[in-house]
């Protein structure tokens, strides 16, 4: 097993440069930049900036489905018969919108270091515990965009109408299933321009990760302004590089939008 | 005719349904009482951490980064809100080119993170300081206040823009044509027609758009602006003490609830006349 993870390294490490967009063999930098401050390799900071572009791109992926499963939870919570429920939710969706996501990720991450430190201590360990900053800006996001994400399903699920449930009941339907084949079909088509939304914040929100110390593209950009003191040049880069993202995103979430809408009747 | 003599005499109450003890009335117990224990443990954490000096010396400071956060929200939307009606326009004029400059600004501003534009005009802009000096721009882009606040301008005025015209198209094209054929000039129908119908469409939008720019407002403090945010910063670099962000986040909270029901009462009262 452990051959194998060993074998795999390198070659994963050959899939992620080749398909590089900054420093692969059809990378943007390999090609128009070569001679420049932003080559890949040694002599520029073109590699770091496509190592940055990969941790931004990473911290969004992971964030996605945790936030998600956690706010698809919070908005079941919110539409509960049961009041505590519907308290306890309702007290996550104002607590989480209403913070700074900045302040949200400090609050995670100096916390959850307290935490961990202070249930060390009472076990009789006192060293300094560092927490990994890739962990910690990881929840903070998700939980952000969770709290967000059930404010659009909540009203997703609004739009359903009773008779839908109903049918579901007449049909002899088990709870979890019609939820699962009923609802959730119409629950993406509804909630899907939403969402979109909120992926495009995600992706701005990873800028965050940054000032925790992680080497996302802001990070490893300001690590270059400091040493070559060419600002304007690097974080234009930064800013064209999170406006690629969004660009492409926002074509890949167009093509899942018309693969969601595909039974509906085309005008 | 006849009728009853005594009264009836009174009923003990229905009996209450009873309810059953399912699972997710159990999980909300545990969920409540999660939240319960956990604020506990920050009231407690601040009740015995309470230290009396540090309240003095930094209590007037997050004051002081309060009112900072306050002056860079209002003096933002104020001026966003100017620089978003030319942009509203341009945008939903038939000029393609015009229109493409609106499209691009509003693309690029909405696409991009705060932190980055913040990045690009505190610093990048710094490094243009003798053509800044030459055309006397050096003393405004000098200061990080003044940066945050334009940052902050731009980046809102492309938000609002947006807002702006999606209220302005949502007004139904027979208003306009019913303004035309009582032979109301333009600018009187777009003044007193149509931007009292799309305003209220808008208020919502703009509602969150000012919470929103609360909320982004803390990225300021990253490059030393002593808002809000930079006073916590400042002061837990000094301190190490755990409360200061708790602090810091109970002023955010009740700034963005307070603005939240005000807004919600607004909202109430402006479109009373369209209850049903």
């Amino acid at each position: 097993m452990g051959g194998l993870f060993s074998a795999l390294g390198p070659f994963w490490a050959w899939i992620g440069h080749i398909f590089d967009p900054l420093c692969g063999p059809a990378g943007l930098f390999t090609w128009f930049g070569s001679s420049t401050i932003l080559a890949c390799g040694d002599t520029g900071w073109g590699d770091e900036i496509a190592a940055g572009l990969k941790v931004t791109v990473a911290v969004a992926l992971v964030t996605l489905p945790i936030g998600l499963v956690i706010g698809f939870l919070v908005a079941l919570g919110q539409q509960s018969e049961e009041k505590s429920v519907r308290l306890a939710a309702g007290i996550y969706t104002t607590i989480f919108r209403g913070l700074p996501e900045l302040l949200t990720l400090f609050i995670i991450y100096y916390g959850m270091q307290i935490l961990i430190q202070s249930v060390l201590a009472s076990m009789g360990y006192d060293g300094r515990i560092e927490i990994n900053a890739f962990l910690a800006g990881v929840i903070a996001l998700s939980i952000v965009f969770s709290a967000y994400c059930s404010e659009v399903l909540l009203s997703a699920f609004r739009a359903i109408p009773k008779g839908q449930y109903e049918a579901g009941d007449a049909l002899g339907f088990h709870r979890g299933r019609t939820l699962r084949l009923i609802v959730l079909p119409q629950l993406v088509r509804i909630a899907l321009p939403g969402l979109v939304n909120l992926w495009m914040i995600l992706l701005k929100d990873t800028s965050y990760v940054s000032i925790i110390g992680l080497a996302d593209i802001l990070r490893q950009t300001g690590v270059a302004v400091k040493v070559t003191k060419q600002a304007f040049l690097f974080y234009t880069v930064a800013c064209a590089l999170y406006l690629g993202l969004a660009i492409i995103s926002s074509f890949g979430l167009r093509y899942i939008e018309r693969w969601a809408k595909r039974s509906e009747i085309s005008r | 005719m006849s009728h009853a003599q005594t009264l009836i005499p009174a009923q003990p109450a229905p009996k209450q349904a009873h309810r059953p003890v399912t699972a997710a009335r159990i999980t909300g117990y545990v969920v409540v009482a999660l939240w319960i224990v956990l604020a506990a443990a920050l009231l407690t954490m601040v009740v015995t951490g309470w230290d009396p000096e540090k309240f003095t010396r930094y209590g007037p400071r997050y004051l002081h980064g309060l009112y900072t956060t306050i002056a860079l929200v209002v003096i933002s939307v104020f001026f966003g809100a100017i620089l978003s009606l030319p942009l509203a326009f341009a945008r939903m004029s038939k000029n393609r080119f015009i229109n493409g400059i609106a499209y691009c600004y509003v693309y690029v501003f909405r696409g991009t993170p705060l932190l980055a534009q913040l990045f690009l005009i505190y610093y990048g802009l710094g490094s243009f300081r003798p053509q800044l000096e030459t055309v006397g721009l050096w003393w405004f882009f000098r200061d990080a206040w003044y940066c945050g606040l334009f940052a902050m301008t731009i980046n809102t005025a492309a938000y609002q823009a947006e807002i702006l015209r999606g209220a302005i198209q949502s007004v139904p094209r027979g208003q306009h044509e019913a303004a035309a054929s009582l032979g109301i000039h333009k600018v009187i129908a777009f003044r007193k027609i149509l931007l009292p119908q799309a305003l209220i469409v808008a208020l919502r939008p703009y509602g969150n758009e000012i919470i929103l720019l609360i909320k982004g407002s803390a990225v300021v403090a990253i490059i030393t602006v002593l808002d809000l945010m930079g006073e916590t910063r400042y002061a837990f670099s000094r301190t190490f003490d755990y409360q200061t962000y708790l602090w810091a986040a109970i002023f955010y909270l009740t700034m963005v609830e307070a603005l939240r029901h005000l807004w919600a009462w607004i909202e109430r009262r402006l479109t009373r006349h369209l209850k049903r």
